[in-house]
């Protein structure tokens, strides 16, 4: 009888095995609280260093929507869209969330090394807690884009409930983005190296600082492609949603759930089939 | 712990405990190879050609094929100089590091006895509390029950409500200790985790691991110290070079070591 028999016969389980899917999900399932506890104690922690603590959440995006929306208004001359500063306050202060999700997940295996090098818990809490952090922080952050945006001149309507739900599945793609970033990064370190960039190219091909249809007047078919870019889409629809006299496709509903479902199911199962991988340290 | 006495090469065709004792934890001819990007030259003389330079990765063999069984309520020491893979035969028998070959069985998941890792220093002990103990996978409401034993057994009643980095060494090591040891484990790995706090400390949590021990569990210690060994331990196992050289009872393991380091 070899010793793998006879643990068996014995009950004994094969240490450090993936549990199945449902079995896996019910396990950080019952992790929950804490990856929202880790979220809530980091940003306070974070707030702790810093002497302006909280306000720093603000003052970022803010620099940054100053910055661009007077280099870029000044650039685009006769093609910025109608309130442009109103439109770039919008997309800055919603990209930020993606942006910093996928970093932030990116980092959230390999930089939690000694703590997977310890403890046992499904991995999944990690890449998850580190978008619950991002959430927490988007929420006063949305408070000031409305109180900007209402300085600006936009009527507060009951339309702008909806970004509830848009918000909503916002964060199932990013929780998707954050997975399949934090898997990557595990396999190839130097993606960390690559990312600020990769944020770069997407924050101007997501039309963050230009109206799509304007500025590819000339190209229709590349208009149409935007029409199924992920990030495009869900800028457009909260424009349209707090912005006076902007419409939006109501499709791009659709269509943006079920680039978030998809992304976040490819996401899962991504992570999950590399799960014995996360505690190797070469 | 007849047949064990040898490597683990004579376990491949062994007959179970005959005296019907539990086996809870089954390592069948583990084997951990890491690979590791090398930075600069080989040691000159180690006779590996200009040619076939395998530049860059080379392959650590941390863990030979090791073979043990360990029953219930037993306490294990394991020892072997730095370097020797008692730290990587731990992360195997706790599923962390996968091994290349072989495997870990156990009736339980095993845990190393360390929370360390999921605290935050700007946070209050108080709050730490919370987050490693959710770490260790206890509920909300658990905690709120264990709060007091944990503070009290730490001794950090005036302090807990200041933040973390704020302690003393030895303050966070009890802090640690006591949020780790609060869980009950079934199957428990203790890395010279013995050797913080003060004397005073060190002996009350060397009674906490022996009540643990207790509780029907199985505990591993791995120590650099042959005293605490041989204190807590029914049984030792050393390690050297990746192989296990010996396994039985502490006063001829430790001996036989010790001559060794001679």
């Amino acid at each position: 009888m070899s010793l793998a028999e006879y643990s068996e016969r014995s009950g004994l389980r094969r240490v450090g095995a993936r549990p199945s899917l449902p079995s896996y999900l019910a396990q950080a399932w019952r992790r929950r609280d804490f990856a929202i506890a880790m979220a809530q104690y980091k940003i306070e922690a974070a707030n702790h260093r810093n002497r302006l603590g909280m306000l720093w959440i603000f003052i970022k995006p803010t620099l940054n929507a100053l910055m661009y929306g007077l280099i870029f208004g000044v650039l685009q001359g006769a093609n910025r869209p109608p309130n442009f500063p109103m439109f770039v306050v919008i997309g800055v202060f919603l990209f930020e969330f993606f942006a910093t999700s996928m970093t932030a997940g990116a980092r959230s295996i390999t930089g939690n090394g000694a703590l997977v090098q310890s403890l046992a818990f499904p991995r999944i809490t990690l890449p998850l807690s580190t978008v619950i952090q991002q959430l927490m922080t988007l929420v006063p952050m949305l408070v000031v884009m409305a109180v900007y945006i209402v300085v600006l001149g936009a009527p507060i309507t009951t339309e702008w409930l909806l970004i509830i739900p848009l918000v909503a599945i916002f964060t199932v793609f990013n929780l998707g983005v954050a997975l399949i970033a934090a898997r990557l990064t595990v396999h190839v370190r130097d993606l960390t190296q690559l990312l600020p960039l990769i944020t770069r190219i997407l924050f101007y091909t997501s039309g963050v600082l230009f109206a799509i249809d304007r500025i590819l007047k000339n190209h229709p078919w590349a208009v149409e492609l935007f029409n199924f870019h992920p990030i495009h889409e869900m800028l457009t629809i909260a424009r349209g949603l707090l912005m006076p006299g902007m419409t939006y496709p109501p499709v791009y509903w659709l269509y943006f759930t079920i680039w978030s479902v998809a992304v976040f199911v490819a996401g899962i199962l991504f992570f999950w089939s590399a799960e014995e991988r996360y505690g190797r340290i070469d | 712990m007849a047949g064990l006495t040898e490597t683990g090469d004579k376990l491949n065709e062994f007959m179970p405990s005959e005296d019907g004792r539990k086996p809870v934890v089954v390592v069948d001819n583990v084997h951990v190879e890491y690979r590791v990007h090398a930075a600069g030259r080989k040691a000159p003389g180690t006779g590996r050609s200009l040619l076939n330079r395998t530049r860059g990765l080379r392959t650590v063999h941390a863990l030979k094929g090791v073979s043990f069984m360990a029953y219930e309520n037993e306490s294990i020491g394991v020892i072997g100089s730095n370097g020797s893979g008692k730290s990587t035969l731990m992360r195997a028998l706790v599923g962390l590091t996968p091994p290349s070959q072989g495997a870990v069985y156990a009736a339980s998941r095993p845990n190393m006895l360390g929370v360390g890792a999921a605290l935050i220093p700007e946070l209050s002990g108080e709050k730490n509390i919370m987050l490693g103990g959710l770490a260790l996978g206890f509920g909300k409401a658990e905690i709120d029950e264990l709060r007091d034993d944990i503070v009290a057994f730490a001794e950090l009643e005036e302090f807990i409500d200041l933040p973390m980095r704020t302690y003393s060494s030895g303050m966070q090591a009890r802090l640690k200790f006591a949020i780790a040891a609060s869980k009950q484990h079934e199957i428990l790995i203790v890395d010279e985790a013995l050797a913080v706090g003060d004397q005073r400390f060190r002996q009350r949590s060397e009674a906490r691991i022996r009540e643990i021990r207790e509780n029907a569990g199985t505990v591993f210690l791995v120590s650099h110290s042959m005293k605490s060994i041989l204190d807590t331990c029914s049984r030792v196992i050393w390690i050297n070079k990746g192989v296990l050289q010996m396994d039985g009872e502490p006063k001829e393991v430790v001996a036989a070591y010790r001559d060794s380091r001679k």
